[in-house]
């Protein structure tokens, strides 16, 4: 009986020596194909002119140069607005966004996870509901509101109609359920007011959440487009994706293309990897249940 | 406890049978928890601020998600040229929406085509991934995590100048070099402009950014399941991974399931600018055609707005019917 044991034992053994050999192989080659075309946009992006046209096709590079990034600059001299004030526009949006969602977010979450009044689970289930809600689907009646409220050819229409993100929204309210409600209890019988345990307790507990609706809104926002293209009349409000948008096209400039897509690509990339061990601490909550 | 004494704590748990109570301060008070109204109101009042908390997300949500949804809704029934005051029209719009327009059809079998590969393959490619990544040593995970995600975090726009390349029509293209050399092929596959191809090329590069916020939180998903579950199951005799995905992995990870099958269903139906980049808009022969576009044609171009909405009325309803689908299939709650 005992040997049994020990020879199925053994068994179990050998029969998960290779597993992990086979995991690694499919992660390592599934890992490569992935993120190819990125490794390739970055190649690409300092490519000398001659070697983006070579046939048959080269991936690597053999003679780097920074003369892609030099021609965007170029290119751009001659626009009507500089270069540098669709950056900036990205920039100031970008991080009024952020701020704005976080404290909207967080500020709506905390009573939808910590206090019983009436409605509010079911204006969560509505926000639950609403992560299946098309966003582009109701794209008039939004024009006719947005335009309505005079919001359009200013700042604020790349911030305020984006500010009710529902999956932000979930993943904070997920996130402060699995904190225990007697932390803010004992806030309480310290004597702290609901806007004292929102901010000195809700707040810095949520962190990790908060880093988790950056990096899942950042690309969105720092690439918006159509925002400009739809409520901007006004050349000098537009965003650098929409400026970088406009140069593209052409197959004179593909190197100077590539450039402008690195550039627009890295900051998610970098956000991402700065946030991701926060980002995986929320998502660890995100199921709904 | 006696009987005698527990009689007595039921007396005393009993409210009073007058519709007023004696406040501490000996005035008389409505008693709240007479009338459900009442009480509602009362617990209303007490909870003011919270409600003050909520409000800046309730009210841009109303205004900016909820509103446009409803106000899309109603004008689903008029004709609407966004100028001219709406004129009532029924029915008229869904039945040239299913009867008449051809290109409907079409945008919709692309879009379902779409669907019904991209949704469920980068779903269980995202659950499996997720699922082996767990199974590599610590250090590792963040490499592996990034290299799938990354794809997810380049727009569509940014890309284009990756995959135009890539699946260049001339031999110039990565793979109709490739294929050239190889032999398999004598002249170049127009990937970007023959009718057959459009939509495999667009479902090609979905697939490979389709790795998203889902495949984050199975990653996540996955560090939560309690270690001690591997070793109890052990002992009852789970010894390969496979039988502890299926009895453990996939039970303790059925929130994860439904998030992130809620965001693979809204992202599957609602493709529409990456076939824009990839192949023009309109594309050859409308091979690369979505709803989403055919959308668009008609609020942006056309401005028949009511006909528009009908469009997106019956989109919506498809996405918000499979999604109360996943609802009721993964969660406890339904």
């Amino acid at each position: 009986m005992f040997q049994v044991d020990v020879d199925y034992l053994k068994k179990a053994k050998k029969r998960r020596e290779y597993a992990p050999t086979v995991i690694s192989i499919v992660l390592a080659l599934a890992g490569v194909v992935s993120a190819l075309p990125i490794v390739y946009l970055v190649v690409t992006a300092f490519k000398p002119a001659e070697e983006l046209f070579l046939y048959p096709p080269r991936f690597y590079v053999k003679n780097p140069t920074f003369k892609n990034f030099s021609d965007l600059v170029s290119i751009t001299a001659n626009t009507m607005v500089p270069f540098t004030r669709y950056l900036f526009n990205t920039i100031i949006i970008t991080a009024v966004y952020m701020f704005a969602l976080i404290v909207v977010g967080t500020l709506a979450c905390y009573p939808l996870s910590k206090h019983r009044f009436p409605g509010g689970n079911a204006l969560f289930k509505l926000v639950t509901n609403a992560l299946l809600i098309i966003s582009g689907a109701a794209a008039i009646p939004s024009y006719i509101i947005i335009t309505g409220l005079h919001l359009d050819n200013t700042y604020l229409v790349y911030i305020i109609p984006g500010l009710a993100n529902c999956t932000c929204m979930f993943l904070l309210k997920q996130f402060l359920d699995q904190v225990p409600d007697t932390i803010f209890e004992a806030g309480k019988i310290d004597g702290a007011s609901e806007w004292q345990l929102y901010t000195k307790i809700a707040l810095p507990l949520l962190r990790n959440a908060q880093a988790t609706c950056v990096i899942l809104t950042f690309p969105g926002i720092w690439g918006d487009t159509a925002t400009s293209t739809t409520y901007i009349y006004d050349e000098q409000l537009r965003t650098f994706a929409f400026f970088m948008s406009t140069l593209q096209g052409g197959l004179a400039r593909t190197g100077a293309n590539a450039a402008a897509s690195l550039i627009m690509t890295l900051p998610s990339i970098i956000v991402f990897v700065v946030s991701q061990s926060s980002v995986m601490d929320t998502m660890a909550h995100s199921g709904i249940k | 406890m006696s009987k005698k004494n527990r009689k007595n704590v039921d007396q005393a748990g009993t409210a009073p049978e007058t519709n007023e109570v004696t406040r501490s301060d000996g005035k008389k008070q409505k008693d709240y928890t007479k009338s459900y109204f009442r009480y509602t109101l009362h617990e209303m009042w007490t909870h003011r601020m919270s409600y003050v908390m909520i409000a800046p997300f309730f009210i841009c949500f109303i205004v900016f998600a909820l509103l446009p949804l409803i106000a899309s809704a109603v004008l689903s029934f008029f004709y609407f040229d966004s100028l001219s005051w709406p004129q009532f029209r029924f029915w008229d719009n869904y039945i040239y929406l299913f009867v008449e327009d051809s290109l409907f059809l079409k945008a919709f079998s692309n879009t379902l085509y779409y669907a019904v590969i991209v949704g469920p393959v980068s779903y269980i490619a995202s659950y499996f991934f997720a699922w082996f990544i767990n199974q590599v040593p610590k250090r590792l995970k963040p490499i592996y995590t990034l290299a799938f995600y990354a794809p997810s975090l380049c727009s569509g726009i940014a890309m284009s100048v990756v995959w135009l390349v890539v699946f260049a029509n001339d031999s110039q293209g990565y793979i109709n070099s490739l294929l050239l050399n190889a032999g398999l092929i004598t002249e170049p596959i127009q990937f970007l402009q023959s009718v057959q191809w459009i939509m495999p090329v667009i479902i090609i590069v979905a697939l490979w950014s389709s790795l998203g916020a889902g495949f984050l939180s199975f990653v996540a998903g996955f560090t939560n399941v309690d270690k001690e579950l591997y070793d109890a199951a052990m002992v009852d005799g789970i010894t390969s991974r496979f039988q502890r995905l299926i009895y453990i992995d996939i039970p303790q990870t059925m929130p994860q399931l439904l998030f992130s099958a809620v965001l693979t269903i809204t992202g599957s139906f609602t493709v529409g600018a990456l076939s824009q980049t990839l192949v023009g808009h309109p594309s050859p022969e409308d091979a690369g055609l979505t709803v989403m576009l055919h959308l668009s044609d008609y609020a942006g171009q056309r401005f028949e707005v009511g006909y528009a909405s009908a469009i997106a009325v019956v989109l919506s309803v498809i996405v918000l019917g499979i999604g109360r689908l996943a609802f009721r299939l993964l969660s406890d709650k339904g």
